[in-house]
């Protein structure tokens, strides 16, 4: 098990700059996330520290080892793919023991790992099956013990779950996050869905257009943003002008009150627990707000409605944070 | 109605354009029963024809298929510039008449071509059997490529990567996962140049000489048979070669039993 270091990093494809200047340590026995929309360079990343894309210009570090020239397979990574990448030609049992057997272990104790593997991932009983046979879940389960098997000092996953449907995305996600309890395996999951960083991960590292924005907690991220992208990016945010304000920080109030502004309620959505209420100011600029349904139903909101809006928190970016000041790629 | 009688078209257009001459190439000869076609085609040269047909395929077909994997993983995989130049050039001896190729051949390794000066240094490649596999490996060169690019580029790259990171050395990934992948497209586009090899004509008789009982494939021995009158013989051995290509088409179905008619 070893930490990640990532030092000065560029990759360009074609004149398209992928990363500009990536710099960020991933701390060991860590999981983070890399979080970004697509083409921010999430996977790129994820690719060079495993060895699959050389970079142009940096160096990668695993624990305290210079990797930048070594080749993926001396690496000491385990990869999942989005798209599980499964040895269709192999069953179960062979993908999983595929690494074991280039390694040339005895036959035995390949049988005595990859069962213990199929325990950890659920799949016993299905060790003659083939990945055509199973589910997309069952697919990238079989797809995490075969990159397991072979004792990674870091576990690196592309989108893992970006391939499943919502339900099994939420089961596999519960599922990593108890599995990485156990293992203690350095993990690096790159994902596009902010949710799904901040469920999992401990630590999120927020890329845009080939550049770190911002490293932290989930809490940093959402409670202290670095700058507007990231703001905007990890959670719904309203836009005031140069202020920004989470939607569950909007009040809705009856009557007008100190700093409150008026507005009208164009739309009320009831989704369980939570109601959202979509305003427009008498300034003709629209607001979302968040509310329980409790409070919702006390004000008795309806749509055409007057009421009066105020901010309980905001958020206003120095003129660095709003415009980073960066030549383009391209 | 009319699909009933499109169909019924192009089954006529089939039974007339193949299967009636075939079979009647079979009716021929077997015209003065089955001993005469058997003396016919195992005389001295038509057994020395087969032997050399089947020689110059056994040199071709492995030939073709280990360059012809190795085109297909550079046309797919590679980022080699050029590759479309490459591409066009693997389609040239589908699209060239197999006569151009043996004359082509000639013009490189006869007298005065750039590899002519071989002869000189006891080298024979005209009118002898390298000639004839030369020939035979360029109009047979295109099907292993053929069927195995779409194989490759559908399969993708990311089973290689895992294999990568999972510890795989290039020729174990080769060996582990890309060649699996590919077997069936490789199996079908040996079947296809066997039978190209087997069959080919054209360029073979430009360079082989035609030397009875030296340089003559069955292709070559049945023409000279069909020229010579003796039109049993020609039969007789054109039913081997028809024998070969039936046994052919059935390996393909084999190989390709998905695409038995419904």
């Amino acid at each position: 098990m070893s930490g990640i270091t990532v030092i000065d990093v560029t990759k360009r494809f074609n004149g398209f700059t992928a990363l500009q200047d990536v710099s960020v340590t991933i701390p060991e026995g860590s999981l983070t996330a890399l979080l970004g929309p697509s083409g921010s360079g999430k996977s790129t990343l994820l690719r060079v520290i495993a060895g699959l894309e050389e970079p142009d210009a940096g160096q990668v570090l695993i624990g305290s080892e210079d990797v930048t020239e070594r080749p993926a397979r001396a690496r000491g990574v385990g990869m999942v793919f989005q798209h599980y990448a499964a040895f269709k030609h192999m069953t179960v049992y062979d993908n999983v023991a595929f690494g074991l057997t280039i390694r040339k272990r005895p036959r035995a104790e390949i049988k005595r790992r990859v069962h213990e593997l199929l325990e950890l991932v659920q799949l016993e009983g299905l060790a003659k099956r083939y990945p055509a046979q199973l589910s997309g879940g069952q697919r990238q389960r079989m797809a995490l013990a075969r990159a397991l098997a072979v004792e990674p000092s870091v576990l690196l996953l592309d989108e893992p779950f970006g391939a499943l449907d919502a339900r099994v995305r939420k089961e596999l996600r519960a599922w990593l996050r108890r599995l990485h309890d156990e293992v203690h395996v350095t993990t690096i999951i790159v994902t596009h869905d902010q949710e799904e960083a901040m469920e999992v991960a401990g630590q999120i590292v927020v890329l845009n257009d080939g550049r770190i924005e911002q490293v932290g907690s989930p809490r940093e991220l959402y409670d202290s943003p670095a700058n507007e992208f990231v703001m905007s990016f990890v959670g719904p945010v309203n836009r005031l002008g140069e202020t920004f304000v989470r939607p569950h920080d909007v009040e809705v109030m009856l009557e007008p009150d100190a700093g409150s502004v008026e507005a009208m309620v164009e739309r009320v959505v009831h989704l369980g627990f939570e109601a959202r209420v979509e305003l427009v100011r008498d300034d003709g600029q629209h607001l979302l707000a968040q509310l329980t349904q409790e409070e919702a139903l006390q004000l008795e909101l309806e749509r055409g409605q007057i009421v009066y809006v105020r901010s309980s928190r905001e958020t206003v970016f120095s003129e660095a944070a709003r415009r980073p000041d960066r030549p383009r790629s391209g | 109605m009319s699909r009933y009688f499109l169909r019924f078209g192009a089954l006529g257009y089939l039974t007339l354009l193949l299967l009636m001459p075939v079979a009647f190439v079979f009716y021929k000869a077997f015209e003065h029963g089955f001993a005469p076609a058997w003396q016919a085609v195992t005389t001295p040269e038509a057994l020395h024809a087969l032997k050399l047909t089947l020689v110059v395929a056994a040199i071709a077909v492995p030939a073709n298929t280990v360059v012809g994997i190795i085109l297909a993983l550079t046309l797919v995989r590679s980022r080699l510039p050029g590759r479309g130049v490459l591409n066009a050039i693997v389609d040239l001896p589908l699209a060239l008449s197999p006569v151009v190729v043996g004359l082509s051949l000639v013009l490189f390794y006869g007298r005065g071509g750039w590899l002519g000066g071989l002869a000189g240094h006891g080298v024979h490649i005209l009118f002898a059997v390298p000639g004839m596999v030369l020939a035979t490996m360029f109009v047979s060169l295109p099907f292993v490529v053929r069927e195995v690019v779409p194989v490759l580029r559908e399969v993708g790259t990311e089973q290689e990567q895992a294999a990568e990171t999972l510890g795989a050395g290039p020729f174990q990934t080769f060996r582990r996962i890309t060649f699996p992948a590919i077997r069936w497209a490789v199996a079908y586009g040996v079947v296809l140049t066997t039978a190209r090899a087997i069959g080919e004509f054209g360029a073979v008789s430009a360079v082989s000489g035609n030397i009875e009982g030296r340089t003559q494939t069955l292709p070559l021995y049945v023409k000279a048979q069909f020229d010579g009158f003796d039109t049993t013989g020609a039969y007789a051995t054109s039913v081997v070669l028809a024998l070969i290509a039936i046994a052919v088409v059935v390996g393909l179905r084999a190989l390709h039993p998905k695409e038995e008619s419904p």
